[in-house]
């Protein structure tokens, strides 16, 4: 049961509904969001969030929580009893005054420290920001309002006269949940004298939409959007500016399309940190050409992001053009490549440039072409023109090192490994003098391997059943795991043994840039599948499937895509993630980014590859399944083929001779490239400061 | 920059590296010549054959003829495998840091044969 039926309440029964459970939305007012939605609005989000399998009961209190054998049994005033294991009460702030109280300044009679006009309590050394402050007895449980209390305090600290009053409080509010889009801003009540309210309602779509304006009808003064919340972001920095067209036009379907041109320039775009548009524009005019670029230096789009469409608008509105050319031989996007190369069949670099290109490419354009030509299943990639697009990694199948020496990577599905596996790698990087070290994917790197040198290290290795790692490609790396079930205490699935079918699933799928993966058995979560570009955590009933997230220069968390999937829907999920992001993504655009530049973000990404909104998901499913079929180990390709073998010599009139400038010297027992000149090589001294030279 | 280079010299030596159809066009291969000179060899889309050194002057290693080959604006080209700076194949100008240069050796086919010329 969850007391009280606001925008918090709401979201705590749909997050109490996807852990499985059915709550029962309990709310005093006769309608859900009383203070952000009016009567008409209210019904239709009653029927939205009911659609969403959440019981509610609206116009009634609860009387009386008693315990009953174990349970909880709630007496609500209409004398309907409720059973209930778990109560949330979301009714209404209380804010934390305990401080105030004890210091003996005066709070409200709801709560609150008392603050004049200026944010400043009865003692004129204290001051009160955001929703601990009762400003004329009221407290404000939104971003925005404290960060305005905020600005008050900091320009009356500095000595301005700023004030603020209640009517100029900003209560705009957007609900997001899933599958019920809600928002209101200005004054949505109606609470203005002579105010007309101007309605749209369409329960047949689903859709509720009212403006309030002036008496005059030439003022926007407020609104309420239920079911449809698309046009929040342009019609509430619209409040207090003239209506740019007629107010039913502007809200019905298939009126007016409202752009950034509507606004004027000191219309607020965003509201969580009040940033205008003319503040906006004049980020644009100094050089800001990005959403990013704008975010860093106004702060617009940083908070709630729902003006972040509004921003990309203005920039097209500023006349940036946000080029999207590959490089100068292609004008096009690396997502346009990929589709005139699935559509129009096109095979070949030669072809692909005649037809849609100029010049002769570059190490730009010539492997994101490699890479698509890869990910549609073109054979080996070192099959004719292949081989001329590949990056130095991919045309020797091991990744090239300072010294222009390689490190090899044989593949050890989900870090298991067994000891015959271990001696093989042993004596491999024994007998060809390669220094060792463990990767942080649970396999084992071995460096220093001179080009010719790569077929015999690897005809080792493939004899004894190992096959390429992929670690020098744009491709899946590994899916790392813990031990789960199989040996854990706490184990709660076989998170090695889905490690390993992931990793054999997805080895050698071709991305846009590297794709990393972890299973965890438990929610201690040891694989650190959450940092990766797909993460899956063991629940007590299935897997829980998280997306977009990355370590390295810019750590970000993957998010909860969907949960507690059976195994099969989990792969079929994971396949239509991955083609999706194969398709779409920009050249070394990792999934985070690509996740975070989608409009409409994480619920857009599930919408498509969840719940099939754009009908592609049997398309992904197929093009994975291709995948699978077709996958060869590569290096067993080059090892078959004595063309593909020539390429593997270190002079092509010396072929045995390594390369002399290749030096190598010891360190802790081991080979490594001798320091670059300028950098004196000696042991590195530890807790001994006066002996270094 | 000085009358030497402008013009070819008479007496270069001519060293034979490889048959030509050992390069694929748009692929580089590195040559050891006598001295320990390592060169770096490509034959471009027109069919042309150019030789350049073979060691990146950014990290020193022996590495540009496993560069990705291409042009830019016209020029044809070669990318570090390393720090992917480009170099004029034509002239081995350095086009993302104009004090850098790479040497350029006379290159030519001779009876299906790939020749370079050391002076």
């Amino acid at each position: 049961m969850v007391v009280g039926g606001g925008l918090l309440g709401l979201e705590a029964a749909r997050a109490l509904r996807l852990l499985g459970l059915s709550p029962q939305v309990v709310e005093i007012a006769p309608r859900l969001m009383p203070v952000q939605v009016d009567e008409g609005g209210g019904a239709l989000l009653r029927r939205l969030v009911e659609s969403e399998e959440l019981a509610v009961r609206c116009g009634v209190s609860v009387q009386e929580i008693v315990e009953d054998r174990g349970r909880l049994l709630a007496k609500l005033s209409d004398g309907v009893e409720l059973d209930a294991d778990v109560v949330v009460f979301s009714a209404g702030i209380r804010p934390a005054d305990g401080l105030a109280r004890t210091a003996g300044l005066p709070v409200g009679e709801r709560g609150g420290v008392l603050v004049d006009d200026r944010c400043r309590t009865s003692d004129e050394r204290v001051w009160a920001v955001g929703e601990v402050a009762a400003l004329e007895g009221r407290t404000y449980g939104l971003v925005a309002p404290g960060y305005a209390m905020a600005e008050v305090v900091a320009d009356r600290l500095l000595g301005g006269d700023a004030r603020m009053t209640p009517a100029e409080i900003d209560m705009s509010t957007q609900l997001k949940m899933l599958g019920v889009d809600v928002a209101s801003f200005g004054d949505a009540q109606a609470v203005t004298p002579g105010a007309l309210e101007v309605v749209v309602n369409d329960p047949v779509a689903g859709t509720y939409a009212k403006l309030v304006v002036s008496d005059d009808a030439g003022t926007l003064l407020g609104g309420v959007l239920v079911g449809d919340a698309s046009k929040y972001a342009v019609l509430r920095p619209l409040v207090g500016a003239a209506l740019p067209a007629d107010p039913v036009a502007m809200i019905a379907p298939g009126g007016v399309e409202l752009g950034a041109d509507a606004l004027p320039d000191s219309a607020q775009v965003c509201s969580c940190n009040a940033v205008t548009k003319g503040a906006i524009r004049a980020a644009i005019a100094d050089g800001a050409h990005t959403v990013p670029a704008i975010k860093g230096c106004t702060r617009a789009g940083t908070s709630c992001g729902s003006c972040v469409p509004m921003l990309k608008n203005l920039l097209v509105q500023e006349g940036v053009e946000v080029s999207k050319a590959l490089c100068e031989h292609f004008s096009q996007s690396r997502a346009e490549l990929f589709e005139i190369v699935a559509g129009a069949g096109v095979r070949t670099f030669t072809e692909l440039v005649g037809r849609y290109g100029r010049g002769r490419g570059c190490d730009i354009c010539k492997p994101a072409v490699a890479s698509i030509l890869a990910s549609l299943g073109s054979g080996h990639v070192h099959d004719g023109e292949q081989a001329t697009l590949q990056d130095t990694n991919d045309h020797f199948l091991a990744n090239l090192q300072r010294n222009g020496t390689y490190s090899v990577v044989p593949r050890i599905p989900g870090g298991e490994i067994t000891p015959e596996g271990l001696i093989t790698v042993g004596e491999v990087a024994r007998d060809f003098g390669l220094y060792t070290k463990i990767t942080g994917g649970q396999r084992i790197d071995m460096f220093g391997a001179r080009v010719e040198q790569l077929p015999a290290i690897w005809r080792r290795l493939v004899d004894a059943g190992f096959e390429s790692g992929h670690a020098y490609g744009k491709a899946l790396r590994t899916v790392k795991s813990c031990v789960g079930t199989t040996w854990c205490r706490y184990g709660q699935q076989d998170s090695v043994g889905l490690a390993i079918a992931l990793e054999l699933r997805y080895r050698g799928l071709r991305a846009p840039h590297k794709i990393k993966s972890a299973v965890s058995g438990c929610a201690r979560e040891c694989a650190e599948a959450r940092s990766k570009d797909f993460g899956v955590i063991a629940t007590e009933t299935g897997w829980n499937l998280y997306v977009g997230g990355n370590g390295g220069f810019t750590p970000r968390h993957a998010e909860l895509l969907a949960s507690d999937l059976d195994t099969d829907t989990l792969v079929r999920v994971i396949d239509r993630f991955l083609m999706f992001y194969i398709r779409t993504a920009d050249r070394l655009q990792r999934t985070a980014p690509w996740v975070e530049a989608m409009d409409g973000g994480l619920d857009h990404l599930r919408a498509v590859i969840v719940d099939d909104s754009l009908g592609i998901c049997a398309d992904l499913e197929a093009a994975m399944e291709a995948h699978v079929a077709g996958y060869a180990d590569e290096w067993r390709g080059v090892l078959d083929d004595p063309e593909k073998l020539e390429r593997f010599v270190s002079f092509v009139n010396a072929p045995g001779t390594p390369d002399p400038t290749i030096e190598f010297v010891s360190e802790r027992g081991q080979p490594v490239p001798v320091p670059r000149s300028g950098e004196p090589h000696q042991p590195v001294a530890i807790g001994m400061p006066g002996v270094r030279a | 920059m000085t009358a030497e280079m402008l013009e070819p010299a008479v007496d270069l030596q001519w060293e034979t590296v490889c048959p030509l159809d050992r390069l694929q066009p748009e692929r580089g291969v590195a040559a050891l010549l006598p001295d320990g000179v390592q060169v770096a060899i490509f034959r471009t889309h027109d069919g042309a054959v150019h030789a350049v050194g073979n060691v990146d002057p950014f990290s020193g290693a022996a590495v540009l003829s496993r560069g990705i080959v291409g042009d830019r604006a016209g020029v044809p080209t070669v990318a570090s495998p390393v720090y992917k700076q480009v170099f004029s194949l034509v002239t081995g100008r350095c086009l993302d840091d104009a004090d850098v240069t790479i040497p350029v050796f006379p290159a030519r086919v001779t009876d299906g044969w790939l020749q370079v010329g050391l002076p």
